[in-house]
């Protein structure tokens, strides 16, 4: 196709470039075929197919669309931080097909309107699929039970409870229970917010030079060790999301071999970055939960290559600058990240950390499977297609960035990895340079 | 991987090595710790004459930004500022605009709007000082008078010239820290300053709850028995223990602190002869020294406030000069790109 300017034509052939599915298998590609939103044929048999458009994916990688399960759009109630329009072009931008949308929201997203409201905004403006994380409790207080099964009917794929967490032990196992009634999926980011206390930082080598509030290994282990109890005891379906520590990967990998229903994420900065990104104080690296050791950080990638963490996250996370525009303490947590996580996790695959494929399972295969869809590229397949060159480099800065938040966690530097297009359901929601 | 952070040295030295700023003595070499010294010394006569001034910082402004009390720190960088000449302005900012709301970032831009020349910062967060370095117009310079339980360098460095002065040279020395460490900008700072100085050995001595985690990676060993920690001693320096220390159950009780880690006569004892006893200050009698030790012979507590002055006019001075050699060379290499 001339210039390959794509537009929501009825069918698209793309030719060349690489297929790779998250389950393995890397074939080169002669043709791909997408037809009416699906997959129409692949190989030999579209090769010599009619199609309205050509698209020359010449030395690029045609991935499933990623699937990120923990993804701040900030709408409704916090417009100067975010909005869906914002946010959901920028993760089309970053390859994202389908993006779980935080229960985090002002009014929270604890009953069936408000999810209603997301998924109206979405249907509208958004140009991937939005599917909500319902809260397991009322206005995340921890303290009464959403209505849960009617959340689930209204479109949220599972119930967390955000940063925030359920502080009491006898609650949570009710939430559990509940869940576990109707088949629904609980999502919970593990810290122990006792002994969490006012940290903001890892309690470590840097903590202990800089003098800032640490955050012990503990909080998160006390935590995942409780959920994991409390899972086994209920017999609900667990999502452990967000980890941090190598302790936590062990304990999942053991609760697994016992036969616990329990799934895992991590974001993908905590793959590649450690506490000693916190050395200059740099606002942008405050994070929840932190950045931890060099060994932390090793154990998380040997999590993801062995599996026992199924998915890899953009915990995006915008702010405006003014949260960021402090002393470190005084500033927000989070990072504007969704654009670059398929760059960070080329960078693990160029230091032979990681490898590619482990990094397409991550971002599509496994967070799929853990809400319950399919993530792959085979005929009559729903075509959510991720097209990247990982020869490519890009920049980001303030300007280039689309979400509305610019701490972005590599900043004025090339990386490595630029999205050239973004399918959903057959459909442009990204058609990049 | 590490991020594209600023490290401190590329935010407090000029190209060439000078102090610009003042915000930890991390990355700092014993050359530049040791002219600090020297250059006090050289002021410490200042404060022994009649005319107690030298016209070093004639007509610049020194704006001391305290936002958080503070009467010992913030008097000796005003009488420091005073006898070099410089115009002082107090702002007690606790108590005024941050408490109407006003960010950090906005109180700056006000006044740096008054043309200031020098911003001496004592703050409650780690890392302010970081901050308001990296968001000062260029030409401004920082002074770190105490940064939450980050450094406070001016403190450490007063303390090494008292050191000096009793000791004459830091090489066989051993050091211990004692109390509070974990809440202490003023030990993480000693402790830095004591290994680049080249101290023999530097020992923190207190209970787990007032210990970073990984405290030994700052360079120390810990001590938990103060009377083992006190053998052969030829300085210990006493940190103040804060009330507030009991609430959040990280002691039982001042009476078990003080029996425990408190200096007596018969702890000092157990030192060598001629340990010198140290201090920061504000002390509390009774609960980590005892009146008769922070009064006796071995206390070098008031030559460390006399030595104060002396240290924050050598930094303030240097930190000035480090400003003005940056502006010059930037002026010259403007001038040239425009001949050429």
């Amino acid at each position: 196709m001339s210039g390959n300017e794509h537009s929501s034509g009825a069918s698209l052939k793309i030719i060349g470039g690489r297929l790779l599915n998250g389950h393995g298998g890397e074939t080169e590609n002669r043709a791909l075929l997408v037809r009416n939103g699906r997959i129409a044929g692949e190989g030999a048999a579209a090769v010599n197919a009619d199609a309205d458009q050509t698209y020359n994916a010449e030395g690029c990688v045609i991935a499933p669309g990623f699937v990120d399960l923990c993804c701040n759009l900030r709408e409704p109630g916090n417009g100067q931080k975010g909005n869906i329009v914002s946010e959901t072009r920028a993760a089309a931008r970053g390859g994202f097909t389908t993006v779980c949308a935080s229960p985090e929201t002002s009014p929270v997203n604890d009953s069936r309107a408000v999810t209603h409201l997301i998924r109206d905004g979405a249907a509208t403006n958004s140009p991937v699929r939005v599917f909500p994380v319902g809260a397991v409790t009322r206005g995340l207080e921890g303290e009464m039970l959403s209505d849960m099964e009617g959340l689930s009917a209204a479109g949220c794929v599972a119930l967390g409870n955000g940063s925030r967490g359920v502080r009491n032990a006898r609650i949570l196992r009710r939430c559990m229970a509940y869940a576990q009634t109707f088949g629904l999926t609980v999502m919970f980011r593990p810290e122990n917010q006792s002994l969490a206390a006012d940290g903001y930082a890892h309690d470590g080598l840097v903590t202990a030079r800089l003098g800032l509030l640490g955050i012990p290994e503990v909080a998160e282990t006390a935590s995942v060790m409780e959920m994991l109890l409390l899972a086994e005891e209920t017999g609900v379906r667990l999502h452990l999301s967000q980890l941090s520590c190598g302790r936590s990967v062990e304990m999942i990998a053991d609760a697994r071999s016992r036969g616990i229903a329990v799934t895992a994420d991590v974001a993908m900065h905590q793959l590649v970055f450690t506490e000693d990104a916190l050395a200059g104080f740099d606002s942008r690296f405050h994070l929840r939960p932190p950045l931890r050791s060099e060994a932390d950080r090793k154990a998380l990638i040997a999590g993801v290559r062995e599996g026992v963490i199924d998915a890899i996250v953009s915990q995006h996370l915008p702010h405006d600058s003014a949260a960021k525009q402090a002393p470190l303490p005084a500033t927000e947590p989070g990072l504007s990240s969704v654009e670059s996580v398929l760059s960070l996790g080329l960078m693990l695959v160029q230091r032979g950390e990681l490898k590619l494929v482990e990094l397409v399972r991550g971002l599509t295969t496994g967070p799929a499977s853990v809400i319950g869809r399919t993530a792959t590229i085979s005929n009559n397949d729903v075509a959510d297609l991720c097209v990247f060159d990982p020869a490519a480099y890009w920049t980001a800065d303030r300007h280039s960035l689309i979400s509305a938040g610019c701490h972005a966690p590599v900043l004025n530097q090339p990386l490595p990895g630029v999205v050239r297009l973004t399918l959903v359901e057959g459909q442009a929601a990204w058609a990049g340079a | 991987m590490t991020a594209n952070a600023a490290s401190p040295n590329h935010l407090q030295l000029t190209r060439d090595g000078q102090l610009r700023h003042f915000l930890t003595l991390d990355g700092l070499g014993r050359d530049l710790l040791t002219d600090i010294l020297d250059t006090a010394d050289s002021f410490i006569e200042v404060g022994e004459r009649t005319i107690k001034k030298v016209p070093l910082l004639r007509g610049r402004t020194v704006v001391n930004l305290f936002f958080e009390s503070s009467t010992r720190t913030r008097s000796t960088f005003e009488l420091a500022a005073k006898r070099l000449s410089a115009d002082v302005l107090n702002l007690d900012i606790s108590t005024s605009a941050t408490s109407k709301g006003e960010s950090l970032s906005d109180t700056l831009l006000n006044l740096e709007a008054m043309a200031s020349d020098m911003f001496v910062v004592r703050h409650a967060q780690s890392g302010a000082p970081h901050f308001i370095a990296e968001s000062v117009t260029p030409g401004v310079a920082i002074i770190n008078a105490g940064d939450g339980r980050h450094a406070h360098p001016t403190q450490a460095m007063l303390d090494m010239l008292t050191i000096r002065q009793h000791k004459g040279a830091f090489e066989g020395l051993k050091v211990a820290i004692v109390g509070d460490i974990l809440h202490s900008r003023v030990a993480r700072s000693q402790i830095r300053a004591l290994n680049e100085l080249g101290a023999d050995q530097i020992r923190v001595i207190g209970p787990g709850t007032l210990l970073p985690n990984d405290v030994e990676s700052l360079g120390c060993t810990v001590e938990y028995d103060m009377t083992r920690g006190m053998k052969d001693l030829d300085v210990v320096i006493m940190l103040r223990l804060q009330k507030e220390r009991m609430e959040g159950a990280l002691l039982p009780s001042e009476r078990e602190f003080y029996r425990l880690y408190g200096l007596s006569q018969e702890k000092l004892a157990l030192a060598h002869p001629e340990c010198i006893v140290m201090h920061p200050g504000p002390i509390n009698r009774g609960v980590e020294i005892e009146s008769a030790v922070a009064d006796g012979p071995q206390s070098v507590i008031l030559n460390q406030v006399t030595n104060g002055i002396a240290i924050r006019m050598a930094v303030m001075s240097m930190a000035m000069g480090g400003q003005i050699a940056e502006r010059q060379q930037k002026l010259t290499e403007q001038t040239e790109r425009g001949l050429a």
